[in-house]
């Protein structure tokens, strides 16, 4: 086990002929809120996607580098993908339930990792939509679908889904950009409250919620990594000028 | 382009014009002082009113572009550094208005000799040189230039220290004019409180430049 969650050393990644990241160094310490900020286009998602190799189901995409979770090499030969993605969980922007009960939604993840145990996965399932402050909203009805929830409450529950299987990792692509400011609240109390035991990688646009809720804070411009600094030090006073003309809205 | 660039650049010129009012009461003091001018003293007085307005609105003008565009970096550290300088300015437009309350109780003008010992003339001169600078310094956006201004304050803070002996020695020379000695030594102390508002300001402006806080620590220029 390593002291540190997440490394990238030296990363190149392209599609096709389109350099996507450009030799990309940096590494987030464990139980610590990151955030990637960036123009559109930039590469902060494309780096997201390399941490549970989604990047792998497009074709023509090719990497060089190295990427860490947890001390491990996640592109070693010997890796199994599918056991890589149970310790690293990701939540989108736009809220994706399956159509199914609010309860099957946090058990997929579970039955899908071979557990039969009905206590064992009652208990799992519980704490998981406890610990994604949704509790208290719908334990009267957890049989209902999820359908049913409102916008803020499916993202609340993916969040549960993705923390029921105890990952090590939390990817978060613009998790609140679909959500009203109340809902948004409670996402970000949310990361707040979970960055006690995981690490979280968010990926946003909000630059007050990137001050708001992350330690550290990585600006992409054009697929360079451009400054990687304490999020107190990007949003005060920041290094690279380009990043200083990008929080202060001069361009991107 | 967003909308906080204008909104800045609209900030810094109330500052500007403000800054510009407050040296002219300053120099309008002086004048007051110097040629036991009455008249110019109720044209002070009108103006303290201005200063003090112009305060409200800049404070104003500054919650606004907190609230309304959440500033970081050096827009951050510039609407912080504004919210200071405001206060430190309206100070110094006070330290104007009290020295032409002192004028407008004289009964008789201020003995010369007296004024020119007590370095009434040098002092003056000194603290609107200091404000004048960090004025420019704050329009050129030019933090050498507003470091400058640290040691001239120095110069104050030394005729301030020498002041009672002097005036003490006055008033045994000259006991006749020892109420108008008595006021010149509250004009000490007041054009010494303007030098260190101007300082302040000039922090403010490494602050906002720089991102570097002097306040409390030694200064260098």
């Amino acid at each position: 086990m390593s002291d540190h969650k997440v490394e990238v050393k030296n990363l190149d990644l392209y599609y096709d002929d389109f350099h996507a990241l450009k030799n990309i160094n940096f590494t987030a310490e464990a139980k610590t809120v990151s955030a990637f900020i960036g123009p559109s286009g930039c590469g902060k998602s494309s780096l997201l996607r390399m941490f549970n190799r989604m990047n792998d189901l497009i074709d023509g995409t090719r990497f060089t580098g190295e990427v860490f979770v947890d001390g491990q090499d996640i592109y070693a030969k010997n890796i199994d993908v599918d056991e890589l993605r149970k310790s690293v969980g990701m939540v989108f922007q736009k809220p994706n339930p399956f159509p199914k009960t609010i309860f099957e939604n946090v058990a997929y993840g579970l039955r899908v990792n071979g557990i039969k145990d009905k206590h064992f996965i009652e208990k799992k399932v519980t704490e998981a939509i406890k610990q994604a402050a949704l509790w208290d909203e719908v334990k009267d009805k957890l049989k209902k679908s999820a359908m049913e929830l409102s916008g803020g409450q499916q993202q609340r529950l993916c969040i549960a889904r993705a923390l029921a299987v105890e990952p090590a990792l939390i990817l978060m692509d613009e998790p609140a950009s679909a959500l009203d400011p109340i809902s948004t609240g409670k996402i970000e109390d949310l990361i707040f409250e979970l960055k006690n035991q995981y690490s979280i990688i968010i990926v946003t646009h909000n630059l007050q919620q990137a001050g708001r809720i992350s330690d550290f804070t990585a600006f992409f411009y054009m697929g360079e990594l451009v400054e990687w600094d304490k999020t107190k030090t990007i949003f005060t006073n920041p290094t690279d000028i380009r990043t200083q003309n990008y929080i202060t809205g001069r361009f991107g | 382009m967003t909308h906080i660039p204008n909104e800045l650049l609209a900030l810094k010129s109330s500052v500007f014009e403000m800054w510009n009012l407050v040296i002219n009461q300053l120099i309008k003091s002086r004048y007051s002082l110097e040629h036991f001018d009455k008249d110019l003293v109720n044209e002070i007085t009108s103006n303290e009113k201005r200063v003090d307005a112009f305060e409200l609105k800049i404070n104003m003008d500054c919650e606004n572009i907190l609230a309304l565009y959440s500033p970081v970096a050096n827009d951050l550290r510039f609407v912080l550094s504004v919210l200071k300088t405001n206060y430190n300015l309206e100070r110094v437009g006070d330290y104007a208005y009290n020295i032409a309350c002192l004028v407008r109780d004289l009964e008789h003008p201020m003995d010369q000799e007296c004024m020119d010992e007590m370095g009434i003339k040098e002092m003056y001169s000194t603290a609107l040189k200091m404000l004048t600078n960090t004025l420019s310094a704050f329009e050129k956006e030019d933090s050498q230039l507003a470091r400058e201004v640290f040691r001239k304050d120095e110069l104050l803070d030394q005729i301030k220290m020498r002041s009672n002996k002097v005036a003490a020695d006055l008033i045994k020379r000259k006991p006749d004019e020892a109420i108008g000695i008595l006021s010149l030594l509250s004009v000490i102390r007041k054009l010494e409180r303007v030098g260190d508002q101007t300082k302040n300001m000039a922090e403010e402006l490494v602050f906002y430049m720089e991102a570097q806080v002097l306040r409390h620590a030694r200064k260098k220029s």
